[in-house]
């Protein structure tokens, strides 16, 4: 069984983002650049297969500009097989990038594409399901556990009100919840070997997809911010201060 | 112009989400139509049809709807969604689940979590866990949205739409439901609570959530947590608050041994008054909190519970 995993390159999670001073979009100069904790999650469980002989093969795929091969490197240190990047410069919006990932799941023909849920930038969640429709494959979304039997997987959705467990025949789509499992390290001896690993580089254009968005930014603002209030001493004055200003109880 | 919102319910009962979404649809302007999709779900529909601003309620009821699987819904969604200028979900798990298929069927982009509406085809969301705040417009024929319920006001209720069935059935032979486990809790559901009070790692373990209940119940509110507490297995994931759990605004907050990370600010900043319970007097928690209380928490809420 063959497992392909799309990774995202985004702000590590741990850097406070800002808005730049024209407003054109968050300032990412010198940022700290990591693997989407979520897609780093996708690419556990996929190596977790494999180890578990349910899974032959592991690809995982990056599409952006070079940098982006630093999280496929980091992906392959993890476990996984082998690295392809899909070469553009463009800023793609989720639909772009589920078409050019169609096209990969129609030369590579995996049994298995896990996702993750959302990115921790655009905070979209729509790539895994934009794939699903696009193959017709069926979708398993914010998985928090997987059990493959077969042709089969079965997934448990962490859904508003709980807990939903759907079948699905393979091929299908998964896309990944905090709670499905929690990413090892890379070790030293692995992150060089994952230099040997081999990693191809694709050109976006070799795909014919239309890549240009209907979507356009035209601002990006900094939140409103919250008035910093006052500590209280105690209960007693913290319950007159809900009752009696904030009138709130 | 014409709006379709697709109803949020749990075949049981309308979310009052949906009124909020048709706020949302509202300011885009047009007709506004409800699709009511589910099974057994006669009375959602008349539920939707007394949304004011609502023209038609349709009513697709069939079993292949009644646990909202994306396969369906999106191919139902698509077919009777095609003519529209807009098509509106919540940005619930059920919203975010078949949305994305819609959009990609229809070959359009989505606009995900939207908290405001500029123009028909403006918007605004939320982006870096709600660190920047991004004005998008789209020049797709159809926009394809979620919104963010809890960033309108609910409409009212004094309207009696038409309601007309569809008769499109939907199957998909590649998936299917197994069960599910729904949390049963007697108290307000947590994204519509006037008053929300929320534990974190602070709390050490799942039956100390027992001190936050004593105040839940006499304030009638909702129990949250931070992810850490739901990691941990003090409390089940549908209780998570933040940038990949609920998404909160209530007239109160109070966080309890919570440190306030962005990935939980995220989904609680918006609330009108915040409360700090939390014995670290430097938790970044205080600095989004209107009253902060630097204390043990096991000493506090017993006395809080007393007080109120
Ligand atoms: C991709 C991603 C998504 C995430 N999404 C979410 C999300 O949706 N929601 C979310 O909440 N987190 C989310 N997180 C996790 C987030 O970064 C934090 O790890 C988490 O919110 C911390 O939870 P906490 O505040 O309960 O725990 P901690 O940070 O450990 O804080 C515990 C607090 O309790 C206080 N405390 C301890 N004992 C007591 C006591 N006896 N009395 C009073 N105070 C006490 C401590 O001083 C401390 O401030 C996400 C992280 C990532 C990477």
């Amino acid at each position: 069984m063959k497992i392909l995993v799309p990774v995202k390159r985004a702000i590590d999670y741990n850097v406070k983002v800002r808005v730049k001073a024209d407003y054109s979009g968050v300032d990412l100069a010198n940022a700290k650049m990591a693997i989407n904790p979520f897609c780093e999650i996708a690419v556990e469980e996929a190596v977790k297969l494999k180890e578990q002989g349910v899974a032959t093969e592991v690809v995982v795929v990056s599409i952006g500009d070079k940098s982006c091969q630093e999280q496929i490197r980091t992906a392959l240190a993890l476990g996984a097989d082998r690295g392809i990047q899909i070469d553009t410069d463009e800023k793609l919006d989720s639909l772009q990038i589920a078409k050019l990932l169609s096209k990969l799941v129609e030369k590579e023909s995996p049994d298995l594409v896990i996702l993750g849920k959302q990115s921790i930038d655009s905070d979209n969640n729509q790539t895994g399901q934009m794939l699903a429709a696009l193959t017709g494959m069926p979708q398993g979304t914010f998985a928090s556990k997987v059990d493959i039997d077969d042709n089969k997987v079965k997934v448990t959705r962490e859904i508003d009100g709980g807990l939903q467990t759907v079948q699905l025949d393979l091929p299908a789509v998964i896309t990944t919840d905090l709670r499905l499992n929690e990413p090892r390290y890379a070790s030293l001896p692995n992150i060089m070997k994952a230099k040997r690993k081999p990693l191809d580089v694709m050109p976006a254009a070799d795909f014919g997809v239309d890549l240009s968005s209907k979507v356009k930014v035209l601002k990006v603002n900094p939140p409103a911010q919250r008035e910093g209030g006052v500590k209280v001493d105690s209960v007693a004055e913290l319950v007159d201060k809900l009752k009696n200003e904030a009138k709130v109880i | 112009m014409t709006v379709l919102v697709y109803a949020e319910h749990d075949n049981n009962a309308l979310k009052g989400d949906t009124a909020k979404l048709i706020s949302a649809a509202t300011q885009m302007g047009g007709d506004i139509h409800v699709l009511v999709a589910g099974s057994d779900c006669a009375g959602i529909a008349e539920a939707a049809a007394k949304i004011d601003g609502v023209a038609k309620v349709v009513v697709a009821d069939n079993e292949a709807y009644g646990h909202q699987l994306a396969e369906n819904i999106a191919e139902l969604v698509v077919e009777l969604g095609k003519d529209y200028d807009h098509i509106v979900a919540s940005a619930s798990t059920t919203g975010k689940n078949f949305m994305p298929r819609v959009a990609a069927l229809l070959d359009v982009a989505q606009i995900s979590d939207i908290i405001g509406v500029e123009s028909p085809d403006t918007f605004v969301r939320p982006i870096y866990a709600g660190n920047a705040i991004a004005t998008v417009q789209s020049e797709d024929t159809i926009k394809v949205i979620t919104v963010r319920a809890a960033s309108f006001d609910a409409v009212g209720q004094d309207n009696s739409a038409p309601v007309e069935a569809s008769d499109a059935v939907k199957t998909s032979e590649k998936s299917s439901f197994v069960d599910e486990q729904l949390t049963e809790s007697e108290r307000p559901e947590l994204s519509a609570a006037d008053i929300v009070i929320s534990g974190g790692r602070g709390m050490q373990n799942g039956e100390n959530f027992s001190l936050l209940e004593g105040i839940a119940d006499k304030l009638a509110a909702a129990i949250g947590a931070s992810r850490a507490a739901v990691d941990a297995g003090f409390v089940p994931n549908d209780m998570q608050v933040g940038q990949t759990g609920k998404i909160v605004a209530p007239q109160l907050y109070i966080a309890v041994g919570i440190s306030g990370a962005i990935q939980h600010l995220a989904g609680m900043k918006d609330s009108k008054v915040i409360v700090a319970i939390n014995k670290d007097e430097e938790a970044p928690i205080f600095q989004v909190a209107d009253y902060g209380l630097v204390g043990d928490l096991f000493d506090i809420l017993p006395e809080l519970e007393k007080s109120i």
